[in-house]
């Protein structure tokens, strides 16, 4: 089985507090906060690991992201991913989802075949949720997300989706794109070792002309959409000393709680 | 420049994440129940930290001492009391990997490495560092060595599974103690723990009594030769040990500077963050330089370590200094705090009873200033 699994490095969570937008470009700056992999990804890769483990799989994992993020997908081949690719040019900046998964099929095509291609059923930057579904169209595959749990019956794929208030159960054979939720598993945690043998498993960059896409087609340049007025929120604090007993300082508090949104 | 490198780098951050995750989250707990979390050490031992500085072929990691600081360094970050339990199982995996024969090595490091946990028992009720003073003994008896004795102040006392312990086996030719080294496998009969003691500090790593009551041991776990015991004993505290505690005052260090400086922006004070007060910023200063100052000291000293060169006066001065400093920077993260800094609702105050129970342990401040002023003025 060959398993793929796509990697976006995000601004890292834990510094969220410090996430900046540029009023011109109405992108995030992310070279100003450390970056991590995509939390969902993170399942992805180990829903990939389970797989290889199971079945026995050679697994690669492919990126679209600026250099630096070379040791940020190192991650993944320390938690036992065989080969990682980052598809990395000044011409694939500002992409949306659309020019991304492009540029993804087109370094997948550029790989191989693949049974199985995961990833996360959403970033924590971005959050739209289309990659997945846009992928699985460009590369001609059935496609999923929000995949909470995959097991293998021979060679059927028997897939649970995630929906509200339930779940949805599929059936089908592979090739597939499957976008994972975090509920599918808990990610491992990296071991040393991992991280020894990472430093020596093979780590490929490719660039605009190694895909033979054309600048207009990726990047800013390549995407339908645009980013619309950004903005950030301002987050004071404000002190208000409430008068009267303690009823009436509810039902103050409540009011301001409602008039804030906090209630509705 | 203190420089890590890349395999390093990504190390610190698996670490961190793992640590984030599964001791920050219980520290708190850890101090105030003050047990060692035993499930914790063997899930360690599963990621490779406890045999980060084995050679692969032993089932460690084949890496250094330097990582072994990140490490030790990540984990006391958030729990001091839980490195410090893993800092002392490396001193039972050193004293096996440096001075055990090739059978000791294939038999015990493949277990310490993937779960086992190691003790070293050195000091007894007369002291730790006068090794002559030492009243513990080993007879030979039948081609079996017979121990007998009573180890205090014993981190990893309560829940060892393989101890290595240092006792007297008679007096060489001048009539001076000759101390010999043993292994103590898992469930030997008469080896067991007696009183547990209440730390001040450090809380998550037990620390008691190690008894020796007839425990009967064959030849072969004798470690190096009889009359090593001071050589192997002071080697490894000395280096492994007190390298390990220069790492654990680090990780302190940084725990007060973080704390600081999160605190020293978020506290509203006359309308506007305390971190805007010069004496504030006094103290963040302090405490950033006194853990930068730790860092290269104890990174430069475990460097040297693993270049195979003499270090105990480099390794002395980084134990010294920044277990030293973790108080003060301890102390005055509570004084920036005000009245936060000595509820248990924030954890400044277990650094500070971290800080102060990290001083004796490898040897005490006085000690260190023997070895580093004895060091000058050969």
């Amino acid at each position: 089985m060959n398993i793929a699994v796509c990697v976006k490095p995000v601004p890292d969570p834990k510094f969220y507090d410090k996430i900046t937008i540029n009023p011109e470009t109405k992108l995030l700056e992310r070279n100003k906060i450390p970056m991590a992999i995509n939390p969902s990804d993170k399942n992805a890769i180990e829903a990939a690991m389970r797989l290889k483990e199971l079945l026995g799989a050679k697994v690669i994992l492919i990126s679209m992201a600026p250099p630096e993020a070379k040791e940020v997908l190192k991650e993944g081949l320390a938690m036992g991913i065989d080969e990682a690719y980052l598809l990395s040019d000044r011409a694939f900046a500002g992409a949306d989802t659309y020019a991304t998964a492009k540029t993804l099929a087109a370094g997948l095509n550029k790989i191989g075949l693949f049974d199985l291609i995961l990833t996360g059923s959403e970033s924590v930057d971005g959050g739209t949720s289309h990659v997945p579904s846009q992928l699985g169209e460009m590369m001609g595959m059935p496609h999923l997300n929000h995949v909470m749990a995959v097991e293998t019956e021979g060679d059927i794929l028997k897939i649970k989706t995630k929906i509200e208030n339930g779940y949805m159960l599929y059936e089908g054979l592979p090739p597939m794109v499957l976008g994972v939720s975090k509920e599918i598993n808990t990610p491992r945690y990296v071991s040393l070792m991992g991280v020894v043998k990472a430093q020596g498993k093979p780590f490929t960059v490719w660039g605009l002309n190694d895909l033979q896409l054309n600048a207009d087609d990726v990047g800013l340049a390549g995407s339908l959409t645009q980013p619309g007025s950004l903005r950030t929120p301002p987050i004071d604090r404000k002190v208000e000393m409430l008068d009267g007993d303690i009823e009436e300082k509810a039902e103050k508090i409540l009011k301001i709680l409602y008039a804030a949104g906090v209630l509705n | 420049m203190l420089k890590f490198s890349e395999q390093q780098e990504q190390l610190r951050k698996v670490v961190r994440d793992f640590v984030e995750k599964e001791i920050a989250t219980i520290a708190s707990k850890i101090d105030q129940e003050d047990t060692c979390p035993v499930e914790l050490l063997r899930m360690t031992a599963q990621l490779g930290y406890n045999g980060v500085f084995v050679p692969e072929c032993y089932q460690g990691v084949g890496l250094g001492y330097t990582e072994r600081a990140i490490i030790l360094e990540e984990i006391a970050r958030h729990s001091a009391g839980f490195a410090l339990a893993l800092m002392t199982h490396h001193l039972g995996v050193y004293a096996i990997l440096t001075w055990g024969n090739e059978e000791q090595k294939q038999k015990y490091l493949p277990k310490l490495c993937s779960g086992s946990i190691a003790g070293l028992a050195v000091t007894e009720p007369g002291g730790g560092s006068d090794f002559a003073g030492m009243k513990s003994t080993g007879e030979l008896v039948d081609g079996y060595w017979v121990l007998n004795g009573r180890k205090c102040f014993i981190t990893n006392s309560h829940c060892a599974d393989i101890n290595i312990v240092v006792v007297r086996t008679g007096e060489d030719e001048k009539g001076r103690p000759r101390m010999s080294v043993f292994v103590i496998d898992e469930n030997t009969p008469g080896c067991k723990p007696g009183r547990k003691e209440k730390k001040t500090g450090l809380k998550g790593s037990d620390m008691g009594d190690v008894i020796l009551d007839n425990v009967k041991v064959p030849a072969s776990n004798l470690i190096g030769k009889p009359g090593d015991g001071a050589k192997i004993g002071l080697g490894t505290i000395s280096e492994v040990g007190r390298s390990g505690m220069a790492a654990i005052g680090l990780g302190i260090l940084r725990a007060c500077l973080e704390d600081s400086v999160k605190f020293a922006k978020e506290r509203i004070i006359y309308g506007r963050p305390l971190a805007k007060l010069t004496n504030i910023q006094f103290i963040i200063a302090q405490n950033r330089t006194d853990y930068e100052a730790g860092r290269l000291l104890t990174y430069n000293a475990v460097g040297i370590k693993d270049a195979g060169l003499p270090c105990v006066p480099e390794i002395s001065i980084a134990k010294y200094f920044t277990t030293e400093a973790a108080i003060n920077t301890a102390k005055r993260t509570i004084d920036l705090m005000g009245g936060y800094g000595v509820i248990c609702d924030y954890p400044v105050d277990r650094y500070l009873r971290d800080a102060v129970a990290s001083i004796p342990s490898g040897g005490t401040s006085y000690v260190m200033q023997i070895i580093i002023a004895g060091s000058a003025l050969s």
